[in-house]
């Protein structure tokens, strides 16, 4: 048992943090530490030996372009999907191995951590990187913008996010994370059912990922209310925005709750508070309430912005306008809306009374009827098309076939008296597997493809993304239709060991399917180095590859840094295939001198500082606490007597640039579908 | 592929046991039923468009130049309002089920039959368990018969039966996939169940709550047997000399995991109300009296002090937050017979202080000779004292 | 395709001249958008105030230890420091510099008096042994009112380095809107102040 016991004794210099604090004995996370720390050490040794900090530094880690933040936010994400697919595979094999009286590898105290960390990762770090950076890169491009509203808290926001991820991967190697799944729901998460530091781990990694990701949102939703380009009114707005909008205003609107309540049972465990223990006339089921009218909402955050991003690639692929745009605007509202008041399904079992299980219980099912009339609206945005099978179109076929079931599963539940035998099932973990996978995971892969070419001025390795996509695919599918079966026999989620040997068999299907996705991870990451390394061969001069329909493929791929050299002027929801519709020719004169932020490097400093002051919370180090926050407060000061943010694209530097793309379009392939006049130089 | 594979699992689901499909009494049964409904009921929207999916992608694939292409065609009223109403008809009808059957399937409900087939005999009473929930085990006190049981349970066949839940520390869920549906167990606080057994077995039942480090054994066996076979059970409960009264109950309440069943011969009678009410010790303000007390106003500045130390508890050592008092409970108040006899009884110091607060609270005075109306801030002082020499003898 | 028809052939693609977003225009919106979060936080607080309101654990109901002359004190100076705020924005507006920091001043000073009754209250209920471990009420009394306090700390401390800032740069544009996102804070606790005194204090008071 890696649970050593805490000192009782809180140093004045070190808190409670000891040499016992690192799992020495658990030779699991020995391995995952060294092999981590080679990784680590040979990444930062390459990094030095080619000299790249400066550049990292002044290019990456200081930017405030809403592109390479984008870029940073999906780096991040896919590192810690990779840490969370880690424990999905480790749970997997112990549920595999843990029969006729076996113990499996993992004892509780490792496999408590396992599981709970997991959804923490996958939903916080995984799942709300890869959706913050989509719309970061997407939005303001598809609006016509040159940058976010607010460039610097952009930059502070991915980094108080990667943040929170650090304290998070700390927790792996120095004490312990949360054993108490990933809602830390007290009296368990309270200090006498976790007396140590793995829910402080997990309250401060959490508050310090929430800051960024609620001044994202607050940056996301005035960035779409401010700065569209001309004519572009709400409903000409692209639908990715409009989604990417609703996501945000829900993330403003809910992360809030999630700061407050964890900020309560912070306080219940550093100053020993009554909120959540009934001894003192606390009571419990506040935090789950609370908890759950952030959690509910927190789904459609990242269901949104996909949903979005499958309707771009579905009107895009099938070369075709988007069938009932305001359908879908209004079908995004009125789920953005629901949300809101549903929570209390995720406790029907709680006994809330008839009357009040079946209000919410409705109340969910009727968000199932704008989701089905989305669903609709993609088909017959198929219906009378022209489908060119791409990547991105593929994964958005599979998404359909995938995310019905896992609707159909969604509604089942939301049905109280068959919550009540369905709750805390492998079934319930099946179908929020289902549309966690089906709708947000599969999304992002298509978004990636869809959007890569953009970002980088290449297309993506095909085959591997075709073997990727058909191993994911395939997998999810042999990973968790063993669990609802198992949740119809009656297995609950988060048990360690069995005695039941019936049950084997299809944890052993669940863990091939796994397997399947393991292969499928692979061919993404071999996809992307191939990609990389073919870029030459895979090379899109023409900004405009898949004959796109938004704004974002108006302009060069990958874009310019001011993003466009003229604002666009939008007449249509589809501006960009109007434009080219109507023979736009791209101006070659008349540039001008562009107004863009400086690079700031508060924003990782900030993030820093915020880093050590949450560890020193975790560990009692009241020194370093207090040290890192007045820091945080002086820094935070210091930036605001820097008045001056702006620097000039000079007017030279933004012709040879367009001139530089007039010159790359008129080399590429002729008769490639830009649909644009290539201009004589 | 997909297909096939779902195709497979239903054809293995055939042959495993999928107790939530195959349920032995009647509320799981009707619940089971529900799932069916609903499931059928949605199958009306899904089918179809998983269909037109598959027709549509393969239609109207680049390739087939035959197909209509009609890059502008993005709008039709009658579709829009197929696509809008059809979910919502269904809705309709299946918010109307959910809405009946939460009620009739209501936990909190007695129920209103035995099974499809029978009705309720009127003068048989139902089966009173009460489950109390523990790091991490199941106990059940069978308040009719005075008995109580470890990690195992038996029930009669077709008679109704009752349950009271709670728990002592952490939430955990009670769970018999045979019986009915779960309902949360939670510290402080009392769910009710209710349900019948139609088929004698042994079944499986267990936490469906995640609790801590010993929940994936916490699971006990839920014995339906024949009203011969339960009278014998009941009986072989009985013939254990164990008697399960406050004290030992202290003693079960320290975290342990597998353990075997065990069985008490008798039991204290308001054992599962004092669980509810977190007042097994003693020493405790019953959560009910707290909350009485509360609705008359609190006990003003004199109640600030009415708190004593944790010393011992059952279940582990108390945990102190880092920048908040050490962990203190609150004290309970006697009436004023059991201060009488306390004060009488025995002649410590601490025991006899602890009866002086009785006076702010215009409590009958147990003791006239010694005690007089002494001051809040000397009040305070004395619970101070108290509260530094640890743990006062409970009368 | 309705609207197509509707432009002409030879529409702009590029508006005339090229819109202008200069730095801090949206600012207003963003901040406006934050508080409304932060309003949450409150929302949050307040709703568990009602939930825990009640329930003193045996202990000291809010009669017993509130000091309703003291909170109505503050009260008033945290209004009268709202007021004096809307005065230094008046100076502001009419480019008055000294008058300006004067009032900004007295709003700093009115804003320590309030932390300093605010932390006197905190100090007496704790010494008298009303702690917030005492019962959940307590909890929710100090977590509510505390939050207030820190941000009217944070608001004091952001106050005077606007001050500074006034005082080296003068009332440039940035300082200007600075002062207008400072004065929404500013205003914002005091309307949350309102909501404090009224359902924490006095109807705690009444019942």
């Amino acid at each position: 048992m890696a649970a050593a016991p805490l000192p009782e004794v809180i140093s004045p210099i070190f808190g409670r943090l000891t040499f016992a604090a690192l799992p020495l004995n658990e030779e699991i996370v020995v391995v995952t530490f060294i092999v981590v720390a080679i990784l680590g050490a040979s990444v930062l040794g390459a990094i030095t030996y080619f000299r790249l900090w400066g550049y990292l530094w002044r290019e990456w880690f200081t930017t405030v372009d809403h592109k390479r933040i984008g870029i940073m936010y999906m780096v991040l994400g896919l590192v810690m999907f990779l840490r969370g697919f880690a424990d999905a595979i480790m749970m997997r094999i112990q549920q595999v191995w843990a029969f006729n009286g076996s113990e499996g590898y993992l004892n509780a105290h490792h496999y408590d951590q396992i599981f709970s960390a997991h959804g923490v990762i996958m939903i916080f770090f995984a799942a709300m990187p890869f959706i913050t950076g989509l719309m970061n890169y997407i939005i303001p491009l598809q609006i016509g913008a040159r940058d976010v509203a607010f460039p610097f808290l952009n930059n502070l926001s991915f980094w108080m996010t990667t943040a929170g991820a650090i304290v998070i991967m700390a927790s792996l190697f120095v004490g312990e994370f949360a054993q108490t799944g990933w809602l830390a729901i007290p009296p368990l998460s309270g200090l006498d059912g976790s007396p140590g530091v793995g829910v402080d781990y997990y309250i401060w990694s959490l508050q310090v990922a929430g800051v960024g990701t609620t001044l994202s949102g607050i940056n996301l939703v005035v960035t779409i209310l401010k700065l569209r380009a001309p004519g572009m009114t709400l409903m000409k707005m692209p639908i990715f925005t409009w989604t990417g909008l609703c996501s945000n205003i829900l993330i403003v609107a809910t992360f809030p709750v999630l700061a407050a309540v964890l900020a309560l049972l912070g306080l219940d465990r550093y100053l020993g508070t009554a909120f959540f223990s009934a001894e003192f006339g606390g009571n419990p089921m506040v935090y789950v309430n609370l908890i759950w009218i952030w959690g509910h909402p927190e789904v459609y955050i990242l269901i949104l912005p996909l949903f979005g991003a499958y309707s771009e690639i579905t009107s895009t692929f099938c070369g075709k306008r988007l069938f009932g745009y305001s359908s879908m605007v209004y079908a995004t509202v009125v789920i953005t809306i629901l949300s809101y008041i549903v929570w209390l399904h995720h406790f029907f079992t709680m006994g809330s009374g008839a009357s009040v299980n079946s209000f919410f219980g409705i109340t969910t099912m009727i968000i199932s009827i704008p989701t089905g009339a989305k669903i609709f609206n993609w088909l017959f945005t198929m219906y009378r098309g022209r489908i060119r099978f791409e990547l991105p179109m593929m994964w958005t076929v599979a998404f359909i076939l995938t995310f019905v079931v896992g609707g159909m599963t969604g509604v089942l539940l939301a049905v109280p008296p068959a919550d009540f035998v369905l709750h805390n099932s492998l079934f319930l973990v099946a179908h929020f597997h289902n549309v966690i996978i089906g709708g947000v995971v599969f999304g992002v892969f298509a978004a990636i493809n869809f959007w890569w070419p953009k970002a980088f001025g290449f297309k993506m390795n095909q085959f591997w993304g075709h073997v990727s996509f058909w191993f994911w695919v395939v997998g999810y599918w042999v990973a968790f239709t063993p669990l609802y079966i198992l949740g119809l026999m009656g297995v609950t989620r988060r048990t360690r060991v069995f005695d039941d040997p019936s049950l084997q068999i299809w944890f052993i299907i669940a863990a091939a399917g796994a397997a399947l996705i393991a292969v499928g991870i692979l061919a993404l990451l071999i996809q992307v180095v191939a990609s990389i390394v073919q870029r030459k061969s895979l090379a899109d001069e023409t900004g405009d590859l898949w004959d796109g329909r938004t704004l974002e493929w108006a302009t060069s791929s990958p874009p310019p840094i001011y993003n466009f050299a003229f604002t666009p002027l939008v007449h249509d929801i589809d501006a960009w295939t109007d434009m080219k519709e109507r023979g736009y020719k791209r101006p070659l004169d008349g540039f001008g001198p562009i107004h863009l932020p400086s690079n700031t490097g508060t924003g990782v400093i900030i993030a820093g500082l915020s880093t050590v002051l949450a560890l020193a919370m975790v560990w009692y180090i009241w020194w370093l606490a207090a040290l890192s926050f007045v820091a945080i407060v002086a820094v935070a000061i210091h930036h605001t007597f820097n008045y001056d943010r702006e620097f000039d694209v000079s007017e030279a530097q933004v012709r040879e640039t367009e001139n530089a793309r007039t010159l790359r379009l008129g080399q590429a392939i002729p008769g490639s579908n830009a649909g644009q006049t290539v201009p004589a130089e | 592929m997909k297909k096939l594979l779902l195709v497979g699992a239903a054809l293995a689901l055939g042959g495993c046991q999928a107790v939530v499909l195959e349920p032995a009494g009647d509320v799981a049964i009707q619940q089971r039923n529900l799932i069916y409904i609903a499931t059928a009921l949605m199958l009306i929207v899904i089918i179809p468009v998983m269909v037109m999916t598959v027709v549509f992608a393969w239609k109207y694939r680049a390739g087939n130049e035959k197909a209509n292409y009609d890059p502008n065609w993005d709008h039709s009223t009658k579709i829009e309002l197929a696509v809008w109403s059809v979910p919502l008809l269904i809705i309709v009808v299946l918010g109307a089920v959910t809405w009946t059957m939460t009620h009739l399937l209501d936990p909190y409900r007695p129920l209103g039959r035995l099974d499809s087939d029978k009705a309720i005999i009127a003068n048989v009473e139902p089966l009173k368990v009460e489950v109390v929930s523990l790091d991490w085990k199941w106990l059940f006190i069978y308040p009719q018969y005075g008995v109580a049981s470890l990690n195992v349970m038996a029930a009669p066949v077709d008679r109704p039966i009752e349950f009271s839940l709670t728990s002592t520390v952490v939430m955990n869920s009670f769970y018999v996939p045979a019986l009915a549906g779960m309902i949360y167990t939670m510290p402080g606080m009392e769910t009710k169940l209710h349900a019948v057994i139609n088929e004698p077995g042994d079944f499986d039942g267990f936490s469906a709550n995640y609790s801590g480090k010993g929940f994936s054994e916490m699971r006990f066996n839920f014995m339906a047997r024949d009203d011969a076979g339960f009278d014998e059970w009941i009986e072989s409960v009985r013939a254990s000399e164990e008697h399960l009264d406050r004290t030992l109950y202290r003693k079960l309440e320290a975290p342990t995991v597998s353990d075997p069943e065990r069985l008490f011969g008798s039991v204290d009678p308001d054992l599962f109300d004092l669980i509810v009410n977190m007042c097994v010790d003693p020493a405790k303000m019953c959560m009910s009296e707290m909350m009485a007390i509360d609705r008359n106003g609190g006990l003003g500045l004199a109640g600030i002090h009415n708190t004593l130390p944790e010393t011992g508890l059952s279940r582990g050592v108390a945990r102190a937050s880092v920048f908040g008092p050490a962990p203190r409970y609150l004290a309970a108040i006697c009436t004023p017979d059991e201060a009488i006899a306390a004060l009488r009884e025995i002649e410590k110091p601490e025991v006899r202080d602890r009866f002086k607060r009785l006076t702010s609270l215009n409590l009958p005075q147990p003791h006239e000779a010694d005690m007089t109306p002494i001051m809040i801030a000397d009040l305070a002082a004395t619970f101070e004292e108290l509260a530094s020499d640890g743990r006062r003898t409970t009368p | 395709m309705m609207d197509r028809a509707v432009f002409p052939e030879d529409v702009e693609f590029h508006p005339a001249e090229e819109p202008h977003h200069p730095e801090g225009s949206s600012t207003m919106l963003g901040f406006w958008i934050y508080l409304m979060s932060d309003c949450l936080i409150f929302a949050v607080l307040f709703a568990v105030h009602a939930v825990f309101g009640a329930s003193y654990a045996a202990g000291p109901a809010p009669k017993d230890i509130f000091e309703l002359e003291l909170v109505a004190i503050n009260t008033a100076v945290l209004l009268l420091s709202s007021i004096t705020f809307g005065f230094a924005m008046l100076r502001m507006h009419m480019g008055d510099k000294k008058g300006t920091l004067i009032w900004l001043g007295i709003t700093g000073v009115f804003g320590v008096i309030f932390l300093a009754v605010e932390i006197y209250e905190f100090t007496h209920l704790i010494s008298i042994g009303a702690t917030p471990q005492r019962s959940a009420f307590l909890s929710s009394f100090f977590t509510l009112v505390g939050t207030h306090g820190l941000h009217v700390t944070f608001g004091t401390i952001w106050l005077v380095t606007m001050m500074v800032q006034v005082w080296k740069f003068g009332l440039i544009e940035a300082n200007q809107r600075r002062l207008s996102c400072l004065s929404m804070f500013w205003h914002f606790l005091d309307v949350i102040w309102i909501g404090v005194f009224t359902f924490v204090y006095l109807l705690g008071v009444l019942q």
